[in-house]
């Protein structure tokens, strides 16, 4: 089975944001990148699918030169070539998503694999219109998986519960914290992940329908009181709620 | 520009939730504003009353009908909300930002071809246009985007916008019926954690972290978010060392959530914590370090012992 991985290479949590000069965005000075958390999980249950059903992975990742480290990263833990769809800049989700679905389309991948959602944008919209523009099955925040045969058995995150999605193949699963323990990539995994082909294609993603008029920093909170350092200030906290803040 | 909009209306176990309930009240902002008309529709379920969604601003209302609709189905759901929004003419969709609304809007946006933004927590009107606010590296930069194509849709944050008081009003109700429902994607079967409220569509978090010291202390916080109708968060640091579910955790690698009141017990304030809940409307930080970083976004803080603070809290409030 062909399974594909689509990956994003975004700064580490830990990074201060700060926006570039271009107001558009941020300023990646001193910033450390990283791949997306979420798609270490889907790195990992592609991987974990091949090892059950046989077949390859191909992971992917749009966006500028810098992205071919996450790219390789992926390779580390063993996926088995890569595709760099090269494009610099803003794009939107629909173009993100556009771009990917012509790669997976040439590419015929039965089942992929995202993160539930990116951590620099945000918006975990892109698996789902993926999988709408193949016309494939999708579900989304998957934190478990079973495929037999042709059937999907997936359990995903809903407010405060889960819900059970039966589908088939083929089908777009975006990966939710808890579907697995993605592995670290062993040292021998490092040394042939650089013997691995990336090719290289420019990313075909058409035109954002959504356009970025400003980035800014949120505005700074101004200082609150410090009410005091025991509980006998609790009643007056309980006072300001009520009658200050109105929320209680 | 938009001359009709639609609100997509999520009901489980039917009952109407209150995230859409807050996307109603937007639909019916946005059609102020924009001077266009609004609908409100309503998939599967079996819902005794729709008058909450006329009280929100939204009088007309459409339930789209199907035995095999009453359950969440994403292919189905997609498949008759984008007929639908096609044969109105529907050019601007809202959603809530909820677990259905995320699962399901982009597969809309690519049906009815128009563009998406998810998450947004404020918009601004200017010379017809919305101008939407959608954070972005989990809240630690903010994003103002518009779309151009002709259809737009934007899914909302929950307690984005607050409810208030709902008008007296009555929904005139058309039940459409449909038929071959495409069930290709389909919920089998939800289990349910008790009747908990999820920390995203909370408006009161009681939260802890790593100063709570056990998962045995957040007894304490549980009680305290059940005597303010609230839910209890996690940082990463308690979520990581197994103290409490992935699905508690506010941050970048959790929830970002916007509560009106957000109470961090024993949170010291790292920077991935701080961006998933600094748009909290009021933040009440108790924590032993003074130096805490958690200090710097509170507007009441306490900087003492939990383990005598949150008793006496919950006291005080007890005593009403």
């Amino acid at each position: 089975m062909k399974i594909a991985v689509c990956v994003s290479h975004v700064p580490d949590t830990a990074a201060k944001i700060n926006v570039g000069a271009d107001e558009k965005s941020i300023d990646k000075n001193g910033v450390s990148f990283i791949i997306n958390p979420y798609d270490e999980y889907a790195v990992e249950e592609a991987l974990k699918t091949k090892e059950a059903l046989g077949g390859e992975v191909v992971v992917i990742s749009l966006g500028g030169d810098e992205v071919k480290e996450t790219i390789r990263k992926a390779l580390a833990m063993g996926a088995d070539s890569g595709v760099h769809l090269k494009k610099e800049g803003y794009f939107d989700s629909y173009a993100t998503a556009k771009a990917l679905a012509e790669e997976l389309k040439a590419q015929n991948a039965e089942m992929v694999f995202f993160g539930k959602q990116s951590i620099d944008f945000d918006s975990g919209v892109v698996g789902q219109m993926v999988a709408e523009m193949l016309g494939y099955n999708s579900v989304s925040v998957v934190v478990d998986l079973k495929i037999e045969g042709n059937n999907i058995r997936a359990e995903r995150e809903i407010e405060g519960g889960k819900e059970v999605v039966e589908t088939t193949l083929p089908a777009v699963i975006t990966a939710q914290k808890g579907l697995n323990e993605p592995r670290y990539a062993s040292l021998r995994g490092i040394m042939q992940a650089k013997k691995k082909t990336i090719e290289e294609k420019e990313a075909q993603t058409g035109d954002s329908r959504v356009e970025l008029l400003k980035m800014r920093k949120p505005a700074p909170k101004a200082p609150g009181k410090i009410l005091g350092s025991d509980a006998s200030v609790v009643p007056e906290l309980v006072r300001l709620l009520k009658e200050e803040a109105k929320v209680i | 520009m938009a001359n009709k909009i639609l609100v997509f209306v999520e009901q489980r176990n039917n009952e109407i939730k209150k995230s859409s309930l807050e996307t109603v009240k937007a639909g019916a902002e946005f059609a102020k504003e924009l001077n266009a008309e609004v609908e409100a529709v309503v998939v599967g379920g079996d819902i005794a009353d729709f008058n909450s969604i006329a009280k929100y601003g939204v009088p007309k209302v459409t339930h789209i009908k199907n035995q095999d609709l009453n359950v969440y189905t994403s292919s189905g759901y997609a498949q008759v909300l984008s007929d639908f929004a096609n044969e109105t003419g529907a050019d601007l969709l809202l959603f809530a930002n909820s677990a259905m609304g995320r699962d399901l809007s982009p597969r809309v946006a690519v049906k009815v071809d128009a563009g998406i933004v998810a998450d947004c927590v404020g918009f601004t009107f200017e010379n017809g246009e919305v101008i939407a606010t959608h954070p972005v590296y989990a809240g630690k930069a903010l994003t103002d985007v518009k779309i151009n194509s002709p259809k737009k849709i934007f899914t909302i944050r929950p307690n984005t916008f607050n409810l208030g008081d709902a008008a007296d009003a009555t929904a005139e109700v058309s039940v459409k019926e449909v038929d071959n429902v495409n069930t290709s994607v389909k919920v089998v079967d939800i289990t349910r954690a008790s009747d908990k409220l999820d920390v995203a569509e909370a408006s009161i978090i009681v939260s802890g972290g790593r100063g709570m010291g056990g998962p045995e202390n957040y007894a304490m916080l549980e009680e305290l978010a059940g005597l303010l109708g609230g839910a209890v968060g996690a940082s990463r640091a308690a979520v990581d060392a197994g103290w409490r579910p992935h699905s508690d955790q506010v941050g970048q690698t959790g929830k970002t959530v916007s509560p009106n009141l957000y109470i961090a017990c024993g949170i010291s304030g790292a920077i991935q914590h701080m961006a998933g809940m600094r748009t909290s409307k009021y933040i009440v930080a108790i924590n032993k370090d003074p130096e805490a970083p958690i200090f710097t976004i509170a507007d009441y803080g306490i900087t003492g012992d939990l383990f005598e603070v949150v008793p006496a809290l919950i006291e005080e409030i007890k005593k009403g």
